[in-house]
Order: structure tokens, then sequence, then C-alpha cells
């Protein structure tokens, strides 16, 4: 909301020297109107005097018209001589006043202007048009000022020119403040001023249904739509009638265009009270008006050239001819007022500000109109705001205005809001006493009756039944104020908004401050805790942490090489996505973060090992994809909380990774690099296990987006001999690191932090192992097993052969220390080599003692994998 | 073998006459400081000090003297022999040192080559700042609340008392969930705030109530250098008995104080947030020139523009009404909510100027942050 601080000031009458532009936007942002720039103008403009035109010369000669005047700005003339001035524009005669830019002279952008030769001749100034004087964008024509324009006088004063124009930004709570009146209002109470309200009381003919049978007819066929409705009628308007200069200049500086004195005068009382207003041409009308819903299938075009599908939700005008104008919103064409029109209808209405918000989401179309109805505009302003239109469209314009007004209007009953006294201090901390809230409530325009205790009720206004539920109250037994919020402020319902009233004007700098004392927190949960360590060990192991988009294409399920039945293929859908190519939540992280992977590599980063911790997003499988709105007046039941959750999507929390190029880089030690592998994206997806301590199992699995013969599934085991898939591991499908632009044998791991975190709680806490001070012995095996055998399973073998003969607890460790393929290991068959730990808790082992334990480990892998020891 | 005191020898005993001992000792002593490393020492000690050296076979015949001689001559031969292993030990350290310190020269690398075989990891920087903020609070008390990301509308507006039609819903750009029909009929949105989180804590958890919760939001923002349509919150939420504005007030200058240094001051100016009244926004003194930028005659500052302060939160009291949408009397608690951006935070408290870095996932951006911040 932009406006020039002198029109504020007409109501609010702060001396000069208050008037400071810092100052200003201080107070009003204190007071909760959000100055964003307070900005001095007209100060650029210089030199530019009010000249009369003596004579025109057309010059014929050129391409387009130009004239030779002559001006003369009475005594300012400099040398006492009348200046000779070539100007482009037509629209002027001899006679006319027009500002007139002298030698020397400023204007607007930093132009200066000078004596030239042009069109053959000395041209000294320039004769300026409203554009060039930053007051409109109407270039073509020179601003041709009134006859009583004072001859020679300085035309920035004249103009008013000099200003300081506030950009205020209003909070959507704070409909009245998108105007003048509601600007000045706050300026007064920000400076203890008096207050007068441009919008006046002294309108006698309101009564609904009064007026001469005259007036245009109308009425409210929906009073949940319109709650007041006003017509008033001026005939015989003069089409030539400008819009005075003084007017020009305030809708400049508030940003609004000049189009017409009619609109201009309608554009000119929003900005000044608030009440928007619209002007039909009354030849165009066809039989009463009514305000109601819109039937199936009307069409409506409306200013901006658009042929509309009405709703039966939108709120219309309409005559017998259908509708003529989107209530509140945006006029018709049919009805439109033109260059001609003589007798205008001007309306002025309060209409709800749920049904136009409605409206103008609907139709994803928004005015200064529609902005102000939504955000709640006075309900006594109509009768005030269109009696001041058609005295204005008299004044300006030379219009007749037709006696009394057509008013068709809907009981509504006042809010009345009970206030404990004591309520504003209890939210700020602060004693400020009955007296203080009483006045500054009465300075926001509210009534206040005051209540003895225990008899609030009693005093309470004639209807005071109408009392609302009150919140806050506690202790209802002290003393009351009954208040009745001004009709400018729908958004004063609760004590709460009252309280802030109060609490605002006497200023948010003088609440106190009380440091809290601690209170007894039980600090992050096991699982908040968890999350931080996975980060910390992957950040610890070379992954960088990123934020892929959670978003993503219906093609990613092609790209992973997902088959059709597979659940990552169901996908959230997001209703108004920000890219229409990527209207899916994604169902895994791993899309998202190859694409950053490959983005990291188009930036020249070869080895790249990243990772990402976060939601995925799976359709709850029954649900109707439907979240119930509960009420709001009480807390909602446990089974609806229930039909909440069940809609909701399941979000479990993942992690993964993925990397590209050496997972250890090439350099002076002699190594050419060392490829990332499917083994580094296994040992990931086990260190993220591990930094939770839940026990890993790896086991091969064929899963996409992974290559069939390298993709390990990663499983957990929750204790009592559960044990769940956590995720997978490995290389990525040759088809899908070319759907990704990734270079080869790119590696990914992705696992479900949910499951591994629900493991972790099952898993218990961690018991301590004995720590034996007796010598360890190791026997080394090496077994020649078929190439089929997984390695894990040999271990598991090995194992088992200790464990069966009763001395599990004596193998306190077991490691693969070399894997060979080769001639020496026979057609199909691998070798693998390991060495077995020994350690008694209680006694040195004797070698005896470990052999018959290897041996037996062995025995045991030679009984379930086909074993052969090799080497002896 | 020595031998009994019976079998005296006046011959054999020469060895052990002061002149005999102190030769031995000195050819000793002579052969030890000759000895220029640890093998020619280890020939003389096997020479002077070894079973068959001259002081050890003189000592052996200590026992073949009269009585009366024995102590003078055990005590000559004694002396002489604690010099020379004193002497040997000498020579040893000596030598040793000289040793390690050739040996340990010859092994000198070149300890600047580079060290990182293994390319460095990283945290995201929003990640630290959450969990830094967190922390914050977490030290005052508060616990961790969660929640999901796609959401109700429910929770997410109504409850927080936007109004179905009211303009301030219109004010957060939503991503709604795509209903049965493909259109915004839902009920679910992508949380446009942490807000929704306060609903879930107060409909869960015992009173008094003080949790914090970071996480995702979702905007239909247009992406620039200040807008991102996914970005992160952190809200603090307290609901007890008695709590007022001053409290809040409190709460954050004890978040400001701990967030960035002691001794900025905090403003509170009105604002409007549906589920607070009244509500404010906070800014602190700039944390970098101190308010100096905004005082007649300061240097610039880049970080405040010369405001001398910085807008770092929105906050306000609950409003009753959502307390009531949750179920608790409004007559008896109270409650303060406040809500900051992390990438904001990030960008204040660190110079990002352009948030799409946070979303972009360039390994630089978070590798320059590292693993705490």
């Amino acid at each position: 909301m932009r406006i020039p601080l002198s029109w504020a000031r007409e109501y609010a009458p702060i001396g000069d020297e208050a008037a400071d532009p810092a100052e200003v936007a201080r107070r009003l942002t204190a007071a909760g109107l959000e100055v964003e720039s307070a900005e001095q103008v007209g100060h650029d403009v210089r030199g530019v005097v009010v000249a009369e035109v003596l004579e025109i010369e057309e010059l014929t000669e050129h391409k387009k018209p130009i004239r030779f005047c002559r001006l003369t700005a009475g005594e300012t003339d400099p040398g006492g001589e009348p200046a000779a001035v070539i100007c482009g524009a037509a629209n002027f005669s001899v006679g006319d006043r027009v500002p007139l830019a002298l030698p020397g002279a400023e204007l607007p952008g930093g132009v200066r202007i000078g004596a030239k030769q042009a069109y053959g001749r000395m041209s000294a100034g320039m004769i300026c048009s409203a554009a060039e004087l930053a007051i409109g964008d109407d270039h073509a024509g020179i601003l041709v000022l009134p006859t009583d324009a004072p001859l020679g006088a300085d035309f920035a004063e004249y103009a008013g020119l000099r200003d300081v124009v506030l950009d205020i930004a209003v909070t959507p709570d704070r409909g009245y403040a998108l105007s003048v009146r509601g600007v000045a209002r706050e300026l007064a109470s920000a400076y203890g001023m008096s207050f007068t309200d441009p919008a006046g009381t002294d309108i006698t003919d309101d009564a609904p249904g009064s007026g001469a049978q005259d007036v245009y007819p109308a009425s409210i066929a929906d009073p949940t739509a319109c709650d007041r409705f006003v017509l008033r009628e001026v005939r015989g308007l003069d089409p030539a009638a400008r819009t005075p200069l003084w007017m020009r200049v305030r809708l400049a500086r508030s940003g609004t265009r000049c189009v017409s004195l009619a609109v201009d005068i309608t554009n000119y009382l929003m900005l000044e009270l608030g009440q928007p207003l619209h002007a039909f041409d009354r030849a165009k009308l066809n039989g009463p008006i009514v305000v109601r819903r819109a039937q199936p299938g009307e069409k409506l075009e409306t200013l901006d050239h658009v042929v509309r599908t009405l709703d039966p939700d939108d709120i219309l005008i309409t005559d017998s001819s259908g509708p003529i104008s989107m209530a509140g919103t945006m006029g018709g064409i049919s009805t439109e007022i033109d260059e001609d029109s003589a007798d205008l209808v001007i309306e002025a209405a309060h209409f709800s500000a749920e049904g136009t918000a409605r409206m103008g989401r609907r139709h994803k179309l928004s005015s200064d109109a529609s902005y102000r109805f939504e955000r709640g505009v006075d309900r006594e302003l109509p009768l005030r705001a269109s009696a001041k239109a058609v005295s204005m469209l008299a004044s300006f314009g030379g219009a007749s205005v037709l006696p009394g007004c057509t008013h068709a209007s809907v009981e509504v009953e006042p809010v009345m809001i009970t206030l404990p006294v004591s309520y504003p201090d209890e939210v700020a901390g602060v004693i400020y006493g009955r007296d203080t809230v009483v006045r500054r409530l009465r300075e926001t325009g509210c009534e206040v009756w005051q209540t003895a205790p225990a008899s609030a009720e009693g005093r309470a206004p004639a209807d005071g039944k109408h009392l609302r539920h009150e919140h806050g109250r506690h202790d209802r037994s002290v003393a009351a104020l009954v208040v009745g919020p001004p009709s400018w402020r729908p958004d004063l319902t609760d004590p709460s908004d009252l309280a802030e009233e109060v609490i605002r004007l006497e200023g948010y700098a003088n609440i106190p401050m009380r440091m809290p004392r601690a209170t007894a927190g039980h600090g992050l949960t096991g699982r908040q805790r968890m999350r931080r360590t996975v980060g910390r060990a992957l950040a610890g192991s070379g992954y960088v942490e990123v934020l892929s988009s959670p978003f993503g294409p219906a093609a990613d399920a092609e790209a992973l090489q997902l088959p059709p039945e597979d659940l990552r293929r169901v996908a959230v859908v997001v209703a108004n996505p920000l890219s229409e190519d990527e209207p899916l939540l994604r169902t895994t992280l791993l899309p998202g973060l190859l694409r950053v992977l490959a983005r990291n590599i188009g930036r020249g980063f070869a080895d790249v090992a990243l990772f990402e911790m976060g939601l995925v997003f799976h359709p709850r499988p029954g649900s109707d994809g439907v979240a119930p709105i509960l009420g709001v007046d009480r807390a909602p039941t446990v089974e609806e909380l229930g039909m909440l959750h069940a809609a909701l999507p399941d979000q479990p929390r993942r992690v993964a990774a993925v990397l590209s190029g050496n997972r250890e880089l090439a350099g002076w030690w002699g190594s050419q690099g060392r490829p990332a592998s499917w083994a580094d994206a296994v040992q990931a997806a086990s260190e993220v296990c591990r930094a939770c301590r839940v026990p890993v199992e790896v086991r091969a699995a064929q899963q996409a987006p992974w290559h069939p013969g390298r993709c390990a599934a990663i499983f957990v085991q929750a204790g009592e001999g559960r044990e769940w898939l956590a995720g997978h591991a490995g290389e990525l499908h040759p088809r899908v690191v070319r759907a990704f632009g990734l270079p080869d044998r790119a590696c990914a791991m992705e696992v479900d932090l949910s499951v591994i975190e629900t493991a972790t709680d099952l898993v218990g806490p961690v018991s301590p192992p004995l720590l034996s001070g007796y010598p360890v012995a190791t026997q080394d095996v090496a077994l020649s097993v078929p190439a089929a055998v997984p390695a894990a399973r040999v271990q598991e073998a090995l194992t088992a052969g200790v464990s069966a003969v009763g001395a599990g607890e004596l193998l306190e460790d077991i490691a693969l220390f070399d894997l060979y393929t080769g001639e020496q290991t026979g057609e199909g068959r691998k070798s693998l080599a390991y060495t077995l730990r020994f350690r008694a808790p209680d006694r040195t082992l004797t070698v005896e003692e470990t052999s018959s334990l290897r041996d037996a480990a062995v025995a045991e892998a030679a009984r379930q994998v086909d074993a052969v020891p090799r080497g002896g | 073998m020595s031998a009994g005191s019976t079998q005296y020898d006046p011959v054999e005993v020469a060895v052990l006459s002061p002149d005999e001992v102190a030769r031995a000792r000195d050819a000793a002593l002579a052969a030890i400081a000759a000895a220029s490393d640890l093998d020619e020492l280890k020939a003389a000690r096997l020479a002077h000090f070894g079973d068959r050296a001259p002081l050890t076979l003189a000592n052996a015949e200590i026992g073949a003297l009269p009585p009366a001689a024995r102590a003078e001559a055990g005590k000559r031969v004694g002396a002489a022999r604690g010099q020379v292993r004193r002497a040997i030990e000498e020579r040893e350290t000596a030598l040793e040192a000289e040793r390690d310190e050739r040996i340990l020269t010859a092994e000198t690398v070149d300890v600047t080559l580079p060290a990182d075989r293994v390319p460095r990891g990283a945290r995201h920087p929003d990640t630290l700042v959450s969990d830094r903020l967190t922390d914050v609070f977490v030290a005052m008390g508060y616990e961790v609340a969660e929640g999901p990301e796609v959401e109700a509308e429910w929770y997410n507006f109504d409850a927080l008392n936007f109004p179905p039609d009211h303009p301030a819903r219109a004010m957060q750009d939503t991503l709604f969930v795509a209903g049965p029909d493909g259109g915004e009929g839902s009920g679910m949105v992508l949380r446009t705030h942490t807000s929704p989180v306060q609903i879930r804590a107060m409909l869960t958890r015992q009173l008094p109530l003080y949790v914090v919760s970071p996480g995702k939001c979702f905007r239909t923002d247009e992406l620039d250098a200040t807008h991102s349509p996914v970005f992160h919150q952190i809200e603090g939420l307290a609901v007890d008995e008695g709590l007022t504005m001053a409290d809040l007030r409190g709460a954050v200058q004890a978040f400001v104080d701990a967030m960035f240094g002691e001794g900025l001051r905090t403003r509170f100016r009105p604002d409007f947030f549906p589920f607070t009244e009244p509500s404010a926004d906070v800014s602190m003194e700039c944390h970098v020139c101190r308010g100096g930028s905004a005082r007649p005659g300061g240097d610039p500052c880049r970080v405040c523009k010369s405001q001398g302060w910085i807008e770092i939160a929105g906050c306000g009291m609950v409003n009753p009404r959502v307390l009531v949408a949750c179920g608790i009397d409004p007559d008896r608690y109270s409650g303060f909510a406040f809500g900051l951006g992390i990438e904001r935070t990030l960008m204040i408290a660190h110079g990002v100027t352009d948030i799409r870095d946070t979303i972009e996932g360039d390994v630089r951006f978070s590798a320059a942050f590292g693993m705490e911040i």
C-alpha cells in the first residue's frame, strides 16, 4: 500500500517537524504497519513553471506535426521575454496554461533541460507531459492545467509534488489499513494527535429502502453473499471533464493509473476510505439489479476481456440480462463506462470476505477491490463513500446528483467482547491498568463499556445476549470491560485481539524480559541421536551430505528399471507441482541423488561420494486419499485423528549414498587410485547399521536399480531371531547408469532408517564383552569351495563348526584375508583364506586345542558348502 | 671358581696388585672410549668386562687372599669395575643416540605431501545449523518434536487458526497433494511451515510443554537467490501456566545470546500470524556492526544493509483458539511460539548469499562447512 504522507496528514495533523520520514516510518512500524520505505518524491522537479501559451506556429515540413510555441510565465520570464519552445504534442491551444520547463530545469530521472536547436528553431525549454513530471504515464499529450493556475508559479509547489510516499506492508488481518483513512488513524494514534475521519458522518438519506424512486433499483437475493448494497446515480456527466490535478498527483503517488474522471474518483475514494466502488453506465443496464450467486452455466466477460464460466458459489451483480459484474472483484464489459457515458450508477457494497476470497481463488483473479474485500471492508462505508463519489462527480464532472439512494441491507449482529480488565496485563507481563486499557481501545475506535465486578452481563449493552464465548479469562469474577469493536475492524473478535491492540499501542518495546528458567527436558531421543551419528559416520567416511529435490518425473520409474509391480512406482502426486514435469513425490532417494551426482560430475568433480537423509513418500494402501478437515472448536477425538493418520502417506526416513570415480584417490603414494566399487556401497550401508548398533547380515539379491549380479540385500537383526530387510547396496545396473548420464560402474546404497531405528529399539542396550587377559591363538585355513557359494555362507559354516563342539565363545573373531580364483583352484571353484582368532577367558589355549577347533570348523564347512582344505 | 683361602697362592695374586688393577682398568677405559660404534663397544665389553676379562678374573681371586688383605683388594677391584661399567653405559648411551640420529635422519620424509587419500566428507550446513539451533533449545530444557512433511490441511492450517478462505492461507503458497480427482481437494498439503508439529505436540504431550521442531517445509515460491520452494524451519513452542510476552522475550534473548554471543539486543515489532496473538517479528542487533552502521557517521555494513538490525524470527503468544483446537484450557494455560528459517540463519550467520547453493548439491558447498559449524 503506497500513500503520500501529505494525504494522511490531512486527517492526522502532525506537524512538519514531526513528519520526518524516518520517524514516521519508525512509529508506524512500531504500531504494526510495517513501513517498507518512506521515499522523498518531487524534489527532482526544479525550474518548471506555470506558463500560458501565447502563440502556436504549426511547422508542417516535418514527418510529424510539430509546433513552435511562444509562452509566457509572466514576471518570471527569463529576460522578460516570452519563451520560444518546440513541442511535438497538439492537445493544447492558445490561452491554455501548461507546465513549462525553463532552460536549466531538472525533471525526474535526472533529465536536464537546456536551450537547443530543434526542427530548425531555437527551443528554449520544454512543455511537459504528465509522464515527464512522473505523475502519470501519459506521454502523448501535454499536461494542460486549470485556467486558474497562477502564472509563473513554481509547478512542483503548485501541484504539491514534493511529498513523502510511504510504502506499507499491510498484514492480512488489517484490511482497514489499506486506506489513507486507516493509516491516518494509526498515525494520529502514534503521535497522540486527534484524528479526523475522512468518511465523515453527515449522511442523512441512509435508511434502507429510503430515497427517491428514481434511483436505480436493487435487492440482495443471498444475504450470505452481501449484507449491504447501495446505489446512487448521477446524470449528465460532462464526458470532457478532466480529473483535477491534485487528484491525479495523489493517484500517481499511490501507484494508480489515471483513466477517466469517473474511474479516477472511484479509485481515489477506494484509496482514501478503503471502500471499493464500481460505476455502471446506466444506459447499458437492463432491469433491476439483484445480488445473487451464479446459476450453473452462466458466463461473464470481465473488464480484462476474459470470458469466465461462473461457479454456483460465485457472487454476482446481475440485471435482467444476467451477470454484469463479479461482486467486489471485477466488472463486466457489457456495462462498462466509456468516454460517452453521461448517466452513471455508482455501486458501493459490503460483500462476504470469504465469498470474494473463494471466487478470486477459483478464477485466479485478484483486483484492488477483491484484495480489500478479502481482508475486510468497513460495513458502514458504502453509504458514505457513494455519497462522496456522487458529490465529486457533481463537483468535477458537472453531473447532477439524483437525490437519495437505493439501500439494500441485511441485519447483522454487532460483535461484543467481554474483556477482563487485567487480561492485556496477563498476556504482556506488564501492568497497564484499567485507564490505559480503556483509552487505547477507544483510540482504535472501539466502544468500551466499563462494568462492575460480578455484574458484567447486567451492564452490557442492550444486545448483551450476543456476548461471545470468551477465552483467556483466568478469573471470571474480575472486573471486565464490554467492548464493541468498530465497524472497520472485523478482525477484532477475541479478547486476545483486544489485548494485542493495547499492547502494540503501548509499545512492544515496553514489554520487560523475563529470562527462562530451565525446564526438565529429556534431551534428544535415542532415534534423534542415532540420526546424527549416522550423518557423522558417513561424513567421516568421506561422503558429502547434500539435499536433493524431493520431486521427480514419472519417468524415474523407467530410468530406475523398476518392475511393473514395484511399490516405488506408486507415488504421492502433487496437484499443483512446481514443474509440470515433476509432479511426483519421491519414493526413493536415489533418483534425486543420482541427478546431483551427475551435476557434480558435470562440474568437473570426478571422484564424488554423496549421501542424503530424508523422508520418502508412499501412499497408504487402502486409503481413499482424502484427509477430512476437522473442527477447531475442541480437540479432535482419537478416531478423528486416526482418520487423518490413515489418509496421510507412509513417510519413512531413508538414508542413501551414491559413489562414482575413485574412492581412494590417485596420488604420490604410487597408486592410480582405487575405483569406488559395490563393496564401498555395501560398507556404507553396513556403517549406517553399525552406527545404529544393530547387527548386519549381507546377502546376494536382485533388486532394481542395481546390477543383478552385484547387489546386496542388507538385513538387520532385531533381537530374538528377528531379521528385517533394511535396504540394498551395490553397483548400479548399467542401464540405470546410462539413464542418469553417469560414468560406468557408479554405485549406490539406500537403507530405511525407520526400520533400522526400530531394530535398534529392540536390540536393547549394549552389554560389554568380558575382556580376557590370556593370549590369543590364531589359526589360518584356506578352503576351496564351489565358486557360487557366498563368502558369508563359508564364514557361517566355519563359525557353526566351532560352536558345534561347544567352543563358540572361544572364537573371538574370524576374518577373510584372501580370495583367489585361478587355475590352481580348479574349474568352478574358488579359494578363500581365513584367520580364526581364539582366546579363552580363563586360560592359555594350547596349540592342540586350537588345532582341533580349526579342524571342527573346516569339517563343518566341508559338510555345509563342500569346502576342501587347501595346502595343508 | 674362586679358590678357598686355604689355597693361597702368592704368585697368582699378582693380578690384584694396585698397579695391575689400574692397568687393566685403564686399558678397559681406553678401549671403551675408542669404540666408534655399538659393535666395537660390544667387543670392548667382552674383552674388558666379560667372563674372561682381567678385572673379572682378578675379582675371582680376591677369595685367595689372606682375610686381612681381602677387604682392601675387594674395594680396589670393585671401584675399577664400577668405573668400567659406568664408562660402558655412558658410551653405549652416546653411541645409541648417535646411531638413532643417523638412522632417523636417513628416514626423513616430506611430511608436506598431501595426506588425504580418501576425499573428505561433510555434513550439509542446513543440518549443522539445524543441529546447532536444536542444541541451544535442548540446553534450555526443550525436547525435539517431529512431524510428517506431507501433512493434513487440518494440522497445517485449520488447527492453527487459518480460516479456510482467509488471505493468510493464500500468503503461504501451498503445494497440495492431489485428491482422487487430481485436484487440490485431498485435505493434504506439503507442510508450508513446521507449525503443524506444534499441534501434534499439544495433542500428544503432557503439559507443561517445551518443544522445538526443526524440519523441511515447502512452498510454491519461485527459486531465486533468497527463495527456495524447499527450505527448513525451526520452531519453539512453550505452553505452561502464567507464560507472558515477557517470557517470550526472555526465551528469544536467551537463544540469540547462545547462537550469536552475549550482548546483542533484540527488538519486537507487531506482525501477524494466525496462530499467535499478539504476534511479533524479532530483530536482533547486527552481530557484525553491532548497530554501528546505523549510527551517524558509522561505516556501512553489508550484513544488515546498515540498518543496525537484522530480522531473524517471527513469534507471538499462542492464540487461545489454537489451544482450544488442541483441547487445552486457555483459561489455565498460555503459551508462546517462535520460528525461524534455517537457511536464513545460515545466510545471516555465515554470509551465504544465494539460497540455491543449499539445494543444488554442489559438493564444494557442503565441503566448505565440514563437520561442525
